[in-house]
Formats: structure tokens, C-alpha cells, sequence
């Protein structure tokens, strides 16, 4: 079935808004990023992805690594979309027991994980091994993996980038959440990543670039870059921390924040629109 | 026990990795550059559409190891141990023991024994580090003929991470073909009663050297080959500790944090006794001849002699008191 981009964004305000209520009950965890990627991610599980929630092993599934651990929130509010678990579990997010870990856990069991992620710069190592293991098996499926772009400063990004480019693993595609925000501020004045897309390109990769925010934009460029062979392919994704709620949009302060009560109930009426 | 030639360890490894393929397709090779330095090429010629060369990248390597092993493959890395368990250390915590993957990291060049090269690529902190990680396994074994044992068992024995120890230098092969391996357990050399000599890796034979110079004095040591340092063989440290009330702990590694360490910390609370470490002494290594470097850093079967008189005398004291 395939869902026109006003149903997506619905879907994308649905998952915002368990996205705050999670964090809410957790009362620690990481708002701006996971707000700022909630339309990525929909786009991906509900335009993009080939899984079945129902056989989250079906070996022909695309794969999707989070590189960025500290987004779980919206991968799990994602993932319970999608129907892989129920969105009631979300509530249990960060709490004695739960499987849903500060920082994803495949040791947790969370159906639909396909790994561990918490440490900055390993899921794109992780997404090439499983990209050379696909076409070693000249299996179908693609990789897909979802990197920061603070987490480019870790050095082992490039390590990975640089063995993508070299066996030419078109079967793998990496977006870039360019928010241009980290911890300590702003991501050119911690450390500058720019200039980007001459990076990836001089690491032999089909670069492409949309407004990650944007749902029209999202799903023209994951279509565009469908047809792209012979390279990797990483799109950055300019998105802004906070998305969805305009009152902390961009806000880097928001990075590792949860809302209170009060501000969840502002932020919720703000994602609904009312 | 008698040594039928000099071979290094790296070439039981190399010879054990690819045994192990020829039975089981889903066994990949990744490449750190210095496959041939240790012994990975045997694999990559005789399996090149499975080998993967991935550079001078060990923290990239070990997340495609973990990427291979998430897909149901068996990937070997193999690199010298200072990299190979200290360049990538967070990778092989999160991406390998955290996510619980079979992924095998040879850690070659381990000990001063390494020679010439120097202090950097001399691995003596890898036990220490690798053995604290949960869900590692973690192998020294002790010549030739047990390094292809156990990287064979490595593969096809265990479902999780595995650190694997071996060394540079062609020293003493004396495993008798066809002797029993399994992981986990210690293996008993020489029978004695009056102290045991626990030993890992190309030490094992210098213990066997410094039980044969004891037994001249009429001191009948026990040798016990740990090439398995976790999981570790509580029972048979805990019975040596009974029945010899004295232990001398013998590796090519820091004394601190290393396989010694981990036979204390079994010790203390289950069965304390006279013990005493024969290993590095909280200090870098340095060029020199493999044998030079074995001597200066006291690390050869007369040091392990003298640190058996003092447990001795240890354990003599204790029951006088």
C-alpha cells in the first residue's frame, strides 16, 4: 500500500507525539534529535523499508542500522508504528526491566532491532559489514543506516566510508541528520564538518542532499536515490532539532533534554497543529 | 614433555583458520593489512572470494566484523594484539560483546618475545582488557599445535566474541598431536604435589622447564597449562590450590590485570594459599632479542624457579604459624 505524503505526515505526528509522551514518563532522554529525525524515519518505515513486523527475521528485510543510539525514542515510537510491538510498551522506555534501553539493545530483545547502537561511529562499520555480507550472498536487500552529523567527528566513520567507497556498496544507503547542532552547540563551531558533501564525494559516494523535514522532499530523494548504482549513497538530511514543535525548534539545549508535564502537554498541542 | 621443533604460534592460528573454513563456507577473513605477518594468507589464498581486505582500519574492521556476524557468518580479524584488542577496544565492547556476535579477533605479536620491533608493538595488556569484557571468550594457548586447536574450537565451539592470543617468535612445539582441547579447560602437564606452576601461552614451556629444574632439587611442581584464561578453570585452580598450597602464576603479559590476576581473584575468595606472579612488572618492553628481552624482563624458567622458593617458603611460613 502506498501511503500519500498527507497520510505520512499523520503518521509522522502520531509517532511525535509518543515520542514526547515516552519521554515524559522516562523523565530523561534525548527530544531534539528524535523530533528532528520523526520524519526520516517514517518515511523510511512507511514508504521505503521491505520488513515484515510479523517475521522481524525474513531474511529478504532491508536492513536498517541506527548508528545515533541516542534517538532510540523515535525508533522505538517507529518501530511500534509499524507494528512490530505495542505502543504501550513505549511508556516503559529507560526503566528497570524494560527492553527498551536508553540506548538500543539487541541483548533486550526488541523485535525489529537489528543492533546494538549507543557508542558514536560504529553502526556505519556495521552497515558495511552487512553490506559485503549481502552481496557476497548476491542477496536483494539493502542497508540502510542513519548517522549524526556530530557523530562525523568520530574518526571511524571515515574508516567506514572510506571501505563503503572501496568495494563500491551501492547496496547501502546513509543519511546524514544534518542539524547542525551538538551538545556543546552549534556543530561548526565544535567541529567543523563542512565541507560535507565534498567529503562523502571525495570517498567515492553518490551524495545527495533534501530537506529532512520535508516529507515531498524526503520520499523524492529516497526514490532518486533507488536508482543510483555503482557507489554508495548518503543523503544529508537537513533537519532541525526539535521539529514538529515549533517553540524548541533548532534549540540545541533540547538535545538531551525530556519535557515535564506541562510542556509535553504544550508541545503535543503544538505538534497537532491546535 | 618433549618439543618436536620451533614453529611460531601464528602459523598454528593460520593453519587452524583455514581447517575450519574448509568445513564451513560461512567463515570470512578480514584483512588489517599484515595478513601474511600473521598467517591469514593461508586463508586468503585458499579462500579469496572470502577474504576481505579492509586496510589499516582496525575499528572499522571490527564493526564489519560485527556487521558479517549479525548476517549468521563467521568473521576472523586478525591483526597484531596491541591493535587488535587495544585500537578498537569500544568496538569490540559495544559492537561485538554487547550485541553477543561469534566474531573471532586474532591478536598476534602478544608478549615482549616480539623482539626488535619495541614496546609498541608488544602486546601485554590485551588478557587484561579482553578477559574483562562480558560475553569474551578469551584463549593464550601455548605452542603451535594448540593455537590450530584453538582457533578450530574458537569457530566452531563457541556462539559469542573470542579474543585469541598468539606470538611472533618460533618457539618450543610439544602438545602431543591429537591431545585433548576444550575451552575452558585447564590442561595438567606434569603431575606434582609441592607447588603448581599456572601457566599461558609461550610460558608454558618455560614452566615446563622450571618444573624439570625443580625436580633436580626434589620439588615435584605441578604445571598447569591455562590456555584458556575465560572462561577460567576454577576447579582445577581451586585443587591446586588445595592439594600443592602453592601457585606460581607465569605469562608474557602485565602482571596486573593479566591471567595471574584473574587465578587471584579465584584464590582469594575460594582457596587462598602462597601465591606469587612471574610477568611484566608495570613497565613498557623495549628492543632487543626475543631471549634478551625474555631474560631482562625476568620472564624465563629461572625466574619462574625463584618465585616457586619464595612461594615455598610463603607456604612453609604459614603453616609453622
Amino acid at each position: 500500500m502506498i501511503l500519500s505524503v498527507k497520510e505520512l505526515r499523520e503518521i509522522a505526528k502520531t509517532i511525535r507525539i509518543n515520542v514526547v509522551n515516552a519521554l515524559l514518563n522516562a523523565g530523561s532522554g534525548h527530544l531534539g534529535g528524535s523530533l528532528g529525525l520523526t520524519d526520516i524515519f517514517t518515511a523510511l518505515y512507511f514508504h521505503e523499508l521491505k520488513y515484515d513486523p510479523k517475521n522481524p527475521k525474513w531474511e529478504q528485510r532491508d536492513r536498517f542500522v541506527l548508528s545515533i543510539g541516542h534517538v532510540a525514542p523515535v525508533l522505538y515510537a517507529t518501530l511500534a508504528q509499524a507494528g512490530y510491538f505495542s505502543t504501550s510498551e513505549l511508556s516503559s522506555l529507560r526503566k528497570l526491566g524494560s527492553m527498551l534501553q536508553g540506548h538500543p539493545a539487541i541483548s533486550h530483545n526488541v523485535p525489529g532491532l537489528e543492533t546494538t547502537a549507543g557508542s558514536l561511529g560504529q553502526g556505519l562499520s556495521i552497515a558495511v559489514g552487512m553490506a559485503l555480507a549481502a552481496k557476497h550472498q548476491k542477496a536483494g536487500h539493502r542497508i540502510f543506516s542513519i548517522l549524526g552529523d556530530g557523530e562525523l567527528q568520530e574518526g571511524s566513520v571515515w574508516e567506514a566510508a572510506m571501505a563503503a567507497g572501496h568495494y563500491k556498496l551501492d547496496n547501502l544507503r546513509v543519511i546524514v541528520d544534518r542539524n547542525r547542532v551538538q551538545i556543546d552547540g552549534s556543530t561548526e563551531d565544535v567541529m567543523g564538518v563542512e565541507p560535507l558533501v565534498d567529503k562523502w564525494k571525495a570517498f567515492n559516494w553518490n551524495v545527495l542532499e533534501c530537506n529532512g523535514n520535508d516529507m515531498s522532499d524526503i520520499l523524492k530523494i529516497l526514490n532518486e536515490a533507488r536508482e543510483l548504482e555503482g557507489k554508495p549513497v548518503v543523503i544529508i538530511a537537513h533537519t532541525k532539532m526539535g521539529a514538529g514543535v515549533p517553540e524548541i525548534e533548532g534549540d540545541y539545549k533540547w538535545h538531551g533534554k525530556a519535557p515535564n508535564k506541562e510542556q509535553a502537554n504544550s508541545f503535543i498541542k503544538q505538534i497537532k497543529g491546535v | 614433555m618433549e618439543k618436536r621443533d620451533n614453529i611460531p604460534t601464528r602459523v598454528g592460528f593460520g593453519k587452524g583458520v583455514k581447517e575450519a573454513a574448509s568445513r564451513n563456507e560461512k567463515v570470512i577473513g578480514l584483512g588489517a593489512d599484515i595478513t601474511g605477518s600473521v598467517n591469514m594468507n593461508f586463508f586468503a589464498d585458499a579462500f579469496p572470494d572470502r577474504f576481505y581486505s579492509l586496510g589499516i582500519a582496525e575499528q572499522n574492521i571490527t564493526g564489519v566484523a560485527a556487521g558479517w556476524a549479525l548476517e549468521g557468518f563467521i568473521p576472523v580479524m586478525a591483526t597484531y594484539g596491541v591493535f587488535a584488542a587495544m585500537r578498537n577496544t569500544d568496538q569490540i565492547r559495544i559492537s561485538l560483546c554487547y550485541n553477543n556476535v561469534h566474531a573471532i579477533i586474532g591478536g598476534a605479536h602478544a608478549g615482549i618475545s616480539v623482539g626488535p620491533d619495541g614496546a609498541t608493538h608488544q602486546a601485554l595488556e590485551d588478557i587484561a582488557i579482553m578477559r574483562s569484557l562480558p560475553n569474551m571468550t578469551v584463549l593464550s594457548p601455548c605452542d603451535a599445535t594448540q593455537a590450530e586447536q584453538a582457533v578450530q574450537a574458537a569457530i566452531e565451539e563457541i556462539n559469542g566474541p573470542v579474543y585469541i592470543r598468539f606470538g611472533r617468535e618460533a618457539v618450543p612445539d610439544f602438545i602431543p598431536k591429537g591431545m585433548n582441547f576444550e575451552i575452558g579447560k585447564g590442561q595438567t602437564l606434569i603431575e606434582g604435589n609441592d607447588l603448581t606452576i599456572i601457566a599461558t601461552g609461550h610460558m608454558v614451556w618455560e614452566a615446563l622447564q622450571a618444573a624439570e629444574l625443580l625436580r633436580k632439587e626434589h620439588i615435584n611442581a605441578r604445571v598447569l597449562n591455562l590456555h584458556t584464561i575465560k572462561p577460567i578453570d576454577k576447579k582445577a585452580i581451586i585443587k591446586a590450590s588445595t592439594e600443592t598450597g602453592a601457585i606460581i602464576t607465569a605469562e608474557e603479559h602485565q602482571i596486573m590485570g593479566g591471567m595471574g590476576s584473574a587465578v587471584a581473584e579465584i584464590l582469594v575468595s575460594e582457596a587462598p594459599c602462597a601465591v606469587e606472579f612471574v610477568g611484566v612488572k608495570d613497565t613498557f618492553g623495549e628492543s632487543g632479542q626475543p631471549e634478551e628481552l625474555m631474560e631482562k624482563y625476568q620472564l624465563t624458567a629461572k625466574y619462574i624457579v625463584k618465585a616457586a622458593y619464595k612461594a615455598l617458603e610463603k607456604k612453609n611460613n604459614e603453616r609453622i604459624n
